[in-house]
This record gives C-alpha cells, structure tokens and sequence, in this order.
C-alpha cells in the first residue's frame, strides 16, 4: 500500500516540477510569432525561386511581415499575390504589373554566321570563359541554353541558336537574366508591346557587317518618340518602360525592324 | 641524386621535332599592322596617336594608363589608319591602333646602340624596362616592371629564367636559348644587380640538349648563375612547377613569387630586358613557333607584334597539300587558346601558332564517359589538389565545397587532370567555370556590400 502512495506521490511532484519548468521556459523563453508571416507564406507561390531577392519564399514572408519589403515584392505571384498579402498587412498592394522574360538578340542562324565551331561543355558560361563567340556577332545569343537549363518553368527553348521564351509559361523570376553571360534577358512588363530585340552596342556598319538583324543605331526612333521614352546607349536604342505609351511610332519607323512586340519571339 | 621536378604532371607527346632544327629567322610582314591596346594584364594603355600620322618602328603608339599597364609599341613604320575596334586572338573586339605598313621598317631615333652596362644604374634599368613596355612572354603578359618591384628587394632568393617550354609543339625558347645565349645571361645579371642576395638560375628541360650546353657555355664563370636541367614533364614550366623545384617551397594562389623569395621570368623576356636596358630597344619583336601537323613549313620565328596571323602563315607556305587545319591554337595544345579566325594580329606575349589537322577535342568529346573513379586526375594534379571531386562540386553548384574544402581556387588550369582522364571529361573546363562563378559572386559580394 504504501508503496504505491509513495510512486504516486513522487510521480506528482515530478509532473509538478516539470509543468512548472514547462511554464517558466514558456514565459522566458517566448519567440513572439507573427500569424501575418505564416498566412503571407501561404499566399507566396513556394517556388523558391529567389527572384524577389531573398533566399526563398520563407524568408521573403518573414521580410513583408517585418515591413522590409513590400507587399508587391514576389514577380511570380504577380497581382492576384500582391492583392491577398496586401490585405493580410492591411496595406494597398499599389500597381503591380506581371513581367516576362525577353531575349534581346535576333540572330537567328539565318541572319549570322557561325565564327567558329565549338565543341566543349554545352554551356553558355563555359562558352563565353573559352572567349569564343558562337555567332559572328560578339554579342548575341550564343544559343546554348543556359537560360533553359535554369529556368524552373521551361519556358526557354533555344530555337535556330536563339533563346526563345515562352510568354504563357513565364513567371518573371529572372533566374534566366542572372545565368546569361552575354546579359541579353530583360524582364519587359507584360502589356508593354515594343521591345528593342538587339544587345549590339557597335556602330551601324560594324553591326550590318556581323548581322544583318540587328539594331545599326540609326536614331531615328530617338526622334520618333514624343515622350523621351526610348533613348542611345551607347549605338543601340533603349526603351524606358516607365514612359513607354507603347504608340507604336519607334517600331514603325525603324528600318530593319529590330524593335518588335514581344510575342513569343 | 635530387630529382629536379614537382610531384604529378603528364608526359604528353612533344612533337617539338617538327620545328626543333628551324634555325629562328626574323619574319618581316607586309600588310597592315594591327596592335590591341590591351595586350597586357591591368588596364588596356591608352591611344596617343591620331589617324593620320606618321609611324615608325619602336616609336611608343599608346602609354600605360596607370603602373600596372605597360606601353605598346609600333613595329613598323608607316601612317596610323585607323583607330577602331577589331576582332582579337580571344575571339572579342578591343580597341585597337591599325598602321599601314610601308614596308621600309624606319627605325626610330634613340636606341640600337650598345651602352657599357657599367655606366647604367639600378634605377635605370627598371626604368628603361618600363620604357620599353616589357611584359611577361611566357603568355600571362603580367608588366614587368612591376615584378621587378618587389615589396622587398633584399628578400629575393632566386631570380629563375624560365627556359623549361613544357608546351608540348613549341619550340622557340629553345632557339632562342641556342643562338642568344649570352645576351640571355647578360640580362640574367641585370636583373640579378637589382637583387643582391639572389642567386640566378636558368631552368631549362633536359629534352633541349643543345639549349642547356649553350646556356652553360655562356654562364660557364659567371659566381651567381647555374643552369639546372629538369625532367621533362608538363606543367614543368609553370612559376609554382619551377618555385617547388627550385626554392622547395609551395604556397597559397593568394601570395605572389615574391613573397617567398622567387622572381620568374621567360627567357624570352629576359632577353627583350637585355636589348631594353643595353640597347635602350623598345619591345616589338618577340620570337614565335609555327608548328603543327597542318602546316607545311614549321619553323621558328622572330615575328613583329601586330603581325597577322593569317600572314605569317601565309608567307611560310600555308597548310599541307589535302589537310585542313581543324583547330587552330594561339600557343600550344595544354594552355593555347582556340582560334576562331586567323585573320587577327600577334600580341607580344603569344608565342606559337599550333594548327593541328585532327581536332582532340572531337574525337574525346565523342569518347566521352561517365567519371571511372580513377584517380588519376588526382595522381598527376601539379597543386595536389582533388579534379574529380571539385567537378562534382562545381557541377553539383556547391561552391562553398569548392572553395572552402576542396581548395578548388588553388587550380592552375594546367589542363592535366583534363589529359590524363581516360574517361574523357573535360576537367579543366569544369574546374575553370567554376572559378570564374565563384569570384564573380564575391565581385557582386563586395560590390553590394559598398
């Protein structure tokens, strides 16, 4: 009998002791959790793709619940994302515009030729560190694939030595721009329909002489443009898609027709 | 007996008897002269001609633009063309000076005659070695003078003339070794006057029998130079290859031959700083091997910088009747850079032309298998580092790996982890994109954290 008082007893004040230790760490040892964090997460497409600039979709959620980085920040979700954190936070998701993936290079292999044959690792960065141009045009794409191999939608196929993108599958993580070595993929807002498809910085002849695509820096859609949208830099034309009406009047007038709507090249 | 080599390396075939005998002949070019203004490694140098003007040979065409860079020189003489951007060796296009060539070569006034070494200061040799725009002819192009400035002078134990030209093909340094063996010692003392507790050594692979008796004919006397002949093994003429045979020392990619007491310079090099400092001779010239099994004349050459390699080529006879030259090589087949057009011009540190009729690169990439967990790469790694696990490393995108545990920085890009490999993979290349990855990210880390 009386041992079983006794276990009984010892067993009570343990349980005691460990509720007590269980309260005391409980109370000293408090992570204050955030709910917005958990239900922002939910809302993130869980790519963990990087594009918004932080390590991953968790640490992204974290940043918008901390006030860090705005409600507006993942370019995949786009704004249907932007709109349910935006109410999670109790903020205005502000103008959020889906952007895609766009190769600036037209050389296709009927437009220039190859300079020289390579034969290595099938990589574009491995290409550019051999130094050699795969086109003519230093330039250009070099039409190995770099950007589809990283890109997590498959939206990049390389199609006669360019890279083309798919617009549907796009998500605009810019995962692609990062891998391309010669820098030619920009992430152009959705309903933007100009786009100059050209990365040659060369002066007109020494462009014409390379390929016969590509942008020869005439100006003339510098001087079309009634809102200073399109600018020189250096001998190739740039668009400004913050001033952009998308009149139309640059891709009229330029004569080789570089700039185009960018419709799944 | 001390065995002079380092541990590792390959024995790949030397096919130097194809152009060994070529006695060096000076090759003068005829059509346009095309100089890049950054042949070197630091900042390109900068134009100071205009088009239009009046050029002649060793007349300075462009100035260092700050102390690592290094002057260009013309080599001819003639009327700048043009000043536009052309296709380099590299395949990219550079700013580059274009003299028409008239063919006369009309030296320019100041230099040619011989100075009493006596009278020439410490101090004047390494100025008249900036003058003359000397850089490193063993193909890195590093400036010179600025390896002739060490931190420390005093602490210099070895001043080390590369003679070893591992570079399977290549053949030039061993002519030059052969007819311009005292003026190589010569130099050799200069640069030896700058170092007073160095000891100078002219190291040169035993596969080059008549180069070694030559040069120890000429430094047969001379208290602080020896010759030292090495076993014939590639990358034997690599600075770490020849500090670990030399010094017996190895040391981290992160320190500089200097910090343990080296200077290494090409004897190719040397030679242009004996011509500078005596002669007060500006470098244009440099010799130059034309070799492969494509090529119907190999030989050796004292060719001008800006020469095209299409003429050069050209004028010794072009290719053989019936081949096509399938890879074209600006220097050798381990370290040479693949050419995608000839018609470009001859820096001053690019020492061959390798035309080969077979392209290795074919016929292994359709060899090509998975890795056979060999270890041979491992066996011949001249730093002693892992090829095949830094592969996987880099492959996998597990820099960190690379960097930290495997020590991947620490690769020379010799290429003979990519030799030896039986199941064809092409290391090196791996090796050397992943190196470019990581210090690309730490450029982007450093430049985001300003």
């Amino acid at each position: 009998m009386l041992t079983i008082i006794i276990t009984t007893l010892v067993i009570a004040v343990i349980g005691i002791v460990v509720a007590e230790g269980l309260v005391f760490t409980d109370t000293r040892f408090r992570v204050e959790v955030d709910e917005r964090e958990s239900a922002v997460r939910e809302c993130l497409p869980g790519n963990n793709c990087g594009a918004c600039g932080y390590a991953g979709c968790d640490a992204m959620a974290a940043a918008i619940a901390a006030g860090e980085a705005p409600a507006s920040g993942c370019p995949v979700g786009g704004a249907p994302v932007a709109e349910q954190i935006a109410s999670i936070m109790g903020v205005d998701a502000g103008q959020v515009e889906r952007k895609v993936a766009f190769v600036r290079c037209k050389g296709t292999c009927d437009v220039t030729r190859n300079q020289g044959n390579y034969i290595g690792i099938q990589d574009c960065r491995a290409a550019a560190l051999a130094g050699l141009n795969v086109a003519d045009c230093e330039y250009g794409c070099l039409g190995l694939g770099s950007c589809a191999s990283v890109c997590p939608e498959n939206a990049i196929r390389v199609v006669n030595g360019v890279a083309t993108v798919n617009r549907a599958r796009c998500v605009g993580c810019g995962l692609c721009a990062k891998a391309c070595p010669k820098g030619l993929i920009e992430l152009v807002p959705e309903s933007k329909r100009v786009a100059v498809q050209c990365s040659n910085r060369d002066k007109g002849p020494l462009v014409k002489k390379v390929c016969s695509a590509g942008c020869i820096g005439c100006t003339l859609c510098t001087r079309q443009c009634e809102f200073d949208a399109i600018h020189m830099e250096g001998n190739l034309a740039r668009i400004h898609y913050a001033s952009c009406t998308q009149c139309g009047k640059c891709a009229e007038k330029c004569p080789v027709k570089v700039i185009t709507p960018p419709v799944n090249q | 007996m001390v065995k002079n080599t380092f541990r590792g390396g390959v024995h790949p075939l030397g096919h130097k008897e194809l152009s060994r005998e070529a006695p060096l002949c000076e090759f003068l070019p005829t059509g346009d002269m095309v100089f890049p203004l950054s042949q070197h490694i630091g900042k390109p140098a900068r134009c100071i001609v205009k088009k239009g003007d009046g050029v002649l040979v060793g007349q300075r065409i462009a100035e260092a633009d700050g102390f690592v860079s290094s002057h260009i020189v013309c080599s001819c003489s003639g009327k700048v063309k043009a000043i536009e951007k052309r296709r380099t060796l590299t395949g990219s296009s550079m700013d580059c000076i274009v003299v028409e060539n008239d063919g006369l070569f009309t030296p320019a006034e100041g230099f040619g005659v011989r100075e009493n070494p006596d009278n020439i200061t410490n101090e004047d040799i390494l100025q008249r070695v900036q003058d003359a725009g000397i850089v490193g002819l063993g193909g890195a192009g590093f400036p010179t003078h600025v390896k002739l400035r060490p931190k420390n002078p005093d602490a210099i134990r070895y001043v080390i003339a590369n003679g070893a030209e591992c570079e399977p093909y290549l053949t030039c340094n061993d002519q030059l070794m052969r007819v311009k063996s005292d003026a190589i010692v010569e130099g050799l003392e200069l640069i030896l006057r700058l170092f007073p507790g160095a000891e100078g050594v002219i190291a040169i692979e035993d596969n080059k029998p008549v180069a070694i008796a030559a040069m120890k004919q000429a430094a047969s006397g001379k208290k602080h130079i020896r010759v030292l002949p090495l076993k014939t093994k590639y990358p034997q003429g690599g600075e770490r290859s020849l500090i670990r045979v030399i010094a017996g020392v190895d040391f981290p990619i992160s320190r500089l031959p200097a910090d343990v007491g080296c200077i290494v310079d090409n004897v190719g090099t040397i030679y242009a700083i004996q011509r500078a400092v005596l002669y007060r001779e500006p470098l244009f010239s440099h010799c130059f091997t034309l070799t492969g099994e494509a090529v119907r004349n190999p030989g050796n050459y004292i060719v001008r910088d800006g020469t095209s390699f299409a003429e050069l080529l050209e004028s010794s006879g072009g290719l053989k009747d019936g081949v096509t030259a399938k890879k074209a090589l600006a220097g050798g087949p381990m370290m040479g850079i693949a050419m995608s057009s000839l018609d470009v011009p001859i820096q001053k540190q690019n020492n061959g032309l390798t035309l080969l009729a077979e392209d290795p690169n074919e016929q292994a990439q359709a060899q090509m298998t998975a890795c056979l967990r060999c270890g041979r790469c491992t066996t011949v790694c001249p730093v002693g580092l892992l090829p095949q696990l830094m592969a996987d490393a880099a492959i996998d995108g597990n820099y960190e790996r690379y960097e930290k545990k495997l020590r991947g920085l620490e690769c020379i890009q010799c290429g003979s982890c990519t030799y030896i490999c039986p199941a064809k993979r092409p290391l090196m290349q791996i090796l050397k994109q992943a190196k470019s990855e990581i210090t690309a990210r730490k450029r982007a880390e450093a430049g985001g954290k300003k």
